[in-house]
């Protein structure tokens, strides 16, 4: 009962000689929103499919619901969204769903309440007896989320959810999500929408080149502390403010990232000893995007296009000089 | 497998089917064809009464065009099977619908056979339902009734059913207009084969008759579409085309003794064979 809904080592798949996953450990306890990050052919897509016996291993291990991958005693109790989202276009929406539930052996007393609940669920019940070829792509993701969802699953896998949902239907999605959490399922999100997991995930795993780059939980993973401040009549020498961390400059801010909450109070009297004059001060986490771009493309590619990174002592004692006095972030 | 999945696929196949437009079109057409030949029978007896044709030559002719009949419908049965069964697996992956269906607590030879099964269903009953249409209504226009009508109407649903088995085994593993492609020219090769191996037999060479037995239990195809001629040629034929000797088993449309038991036995062992073997070669595929 307490076995993790997924837990793998290793899992590898090559195609051909071709590697799409290098090396997968990821585990998703009972009941947990884990999201699934990566670039466009990261593997994460080869990852679920691994999951749910739809591609059959290369190496490694893993279970589902503590059974065997692809095992089917352990499919009965999941829930799928593919990304590539296709349901028979001659059936209703109500059809659909009634073939699901005889797929997954869901006892007939219960598949009719059961449709008509995941129907409401996702938006479609005045649309049941429609015929699914009538509907546009981001009907057919809520039919293929009410799909997912049919016979409480143990563990819900979607991937890319919200990939043809307009921002109502994110937000329902995001509802809907927390609803199963609530209900007990445990959530494997792959998606590309950053903020979608940050909102709703309580761990994420990042996937490179068919790697974990990065994972844990969002406090883990976001921990990096950032303090932008608006400054003006700061000296050309801005070697006292290494101490509290690397400096950049983002759009004319001063950015310390990452910086120990705790000193910004030190900080802040540091720059005003310095002769500066301080007109804002933003504590600020860093973001998933942030996060994702660093680990994905290399440190210092979360931050802002065209911020100015200055490398702290004693690779380079002295900042680069400004073009005028004061630093580029001085708003004169 | 699960019986119960099976059957899930199989009625799924079967509303799908017939919730097709084609369907219910080559239905319409298969109807305007018998009426077509019924009327060009017809017209056939009437004009040949005061021509001096005996009765046995009225028989004889009339089978013969009911034979060519049964040739046209099992070119179309063949060909409407090959093209629905090919891409029945193949569009399913290819459209990305299987990935949804799989991921349930079913195996992959659930859905061939699931299948399999409503395709058979839906083949079957066509092949019945116009082979019975055609019998009788040149039947009710000339009198004539075939000797083994049920006979013959089991060989050309036998028949569909093996193309259809082809088609759906190479979809699993093949494109669907690749799968429906290589299934037509199988089926056409077959009666080449069948056609090349009795003139062959007729000619006296007999290296080049073995082609077409040989051919036959590959493909079994045209040694069904000989047990169908059997079932629709008067006895009287038969016996006047023995007689005739060797040079008459040239004709296409002949056939002097129904398939063997051990041939029939061939083709169940061929159809479950084949069957097996796309479940076997879906198993395996990458989705």
């Amino acid at each position: 009962m307490n076995d993790p809904a997924i837990e793998t080592r290793g899992l590898r798949k090559a195609y051909d000689g071709v590697l799409a996953l290098a090396s997968l450990d990821l585990r998703v306890g009972p009941g947990e929103v884990v999201g699934l990050l990566g670039p466009n052919g990261a593997g994460k897509t080869t990852a679920v499919k691994l999951l749910l016996g739809l591609v059959r291993k290369s190496g490694g291990e893993g279970t589902v619901l503590g059974r065997p991958l692809g095992d089917r005693g352990a499919r009965s109790r999941i829930g799928y969204l593919p990304e590539l989202f296709r349901y028979q276009a001659w059936l209703t929406a109500d059809e659909v769903l009634h073939l699901h539930a005889g797929l997954a052996g869901l006892p007939g007393s219960r598949r009719g309440p059961e449709i008509v609940r995941v129907l409401g669920l996702v938006g479609l019940a005045d649309r049941a007896h429609d015929r699914v070829g009538g509907f546009s792509k981001g009907m057919q993701q809520r039919l293929g989320l009410a799909v997912a969802l049919l016979g409480d699953p143990a563990l819900v896998i979607l991937d890319e959810p919200t990939s043809a949902l307009d921002p109502v239907g994110r937000d329902d999605v995001r509802a809907i999500i927390r609803d199963a959490r609530a209900r007990g399922s445990a959530v494997l999100l792959n998606s590309h929408l950053l903020g979608e997991v940050e909102r709703l995930c309580d761990r994420a795993v990042i996937v490179n080149k068919g790697s974990v780059v990065a994972s844990g939980t969002l406090g883990e993973l976001l921990g990096e502390s950032t303090v932008r401040l608006r400054v003006t009549g700061m000296p050309a020498d801005l070697t006292p403010l290494h101490a509290f961390g690397p400096l950049t400059d983002e759009d004319g801010w001063l950015v310390i990232r990452p910086v120990d909450p705790e000193r910004i109070p030190d900080l802040v009297a540091a720059v005003v000893a310095m002769g500066g004059r301080v007109h804002a001060v933003d504590p600020a986490r860093r973001t998933l995007e942030e996060l994702f771009l660093d680990v994905v493309r290399g440190p210092g590619a979360g931050a802002s296009p065209g911020a100015l990174v200055y490398p702290a002592p004693p690779a380079r004692p002295m900042p680069p000089p400004p073009p005028a006095a004061g630093g580029p972030w001085v708003t004169r | 497998m699960n019986p119960r999945v099976v059957l899930v696929i199989a009625g799924l196949t079967i509303r799908e089917i017939t919730r097709r437009r084609i369907i219910w079109v080559l239905a319409g057409l298969s109807v305007v064809s018998v009426a077509l030949v019924g009327w060009g029978v017809h017209q056939l007896v009437s004009m040949s009464s005061g021509n001096g044709i005996t009765d046995a030559e009225l028989q004889l002719g009339v089978s013969q065009v009911l034979i060519l009949i049964a040739f046209m419908f099992s070119f179309v049965l063949a060909m409407s099977a090959a093209f629905l069964a090919a891409p029945a697996i193949a569009s399913d992956v290819e459209t990305g619908t299987v990935l949804a269906m799989l991921a349930r607590p079913m195996h992959r030879a659930d859905l061939i056979v699931g299948r399999w099964l409503g395709l058979g269903l839906i083949v079957a009953v066509y092949a019945a339902g116009s082979g019975l249409l055609a019998i009788g209504v040149v039947g009710l226009v000339t009198g004539y009734s075939p000797p083994s009508m049920q006979l013959a109407l089991a060989y050309l649903a036998f028949q569909a059913v093996a193309v259809m088995t082809a088609a759906l085994a190479l979809g699993s593993r093949l494109p669907g207009i690749a799968a429906g492609a290589i299934t037509v020219v199988l089926f056409g090769l077959g009666w080449f084969t069948g056609v090349l191996g009795a003139v062959a037999t007729a000619f006296g060479t007999d290296q080049l008759s073995g082609v077409g037995s040989v051919y036959r239990l590959l493909f079994p195809t045209d040694g069904l579409w000989r047990g169908v001629i059997y079932g629709l040629e008067p006895a009287a034929a038969v016996l006047a085309t023995r007689i005739a000797g060797r040079v008459a088993e040239a004709n296409p449309f002949y056939a002097d003794a129904p398939p063997s038991s051990a041939f029939i036995v061939w083709c169940v062992v061929w159809v479950l064979g084949v069957l097996a073997l796309g479940a076997w070669l879906f198993r395996r595929r990458e989705l």
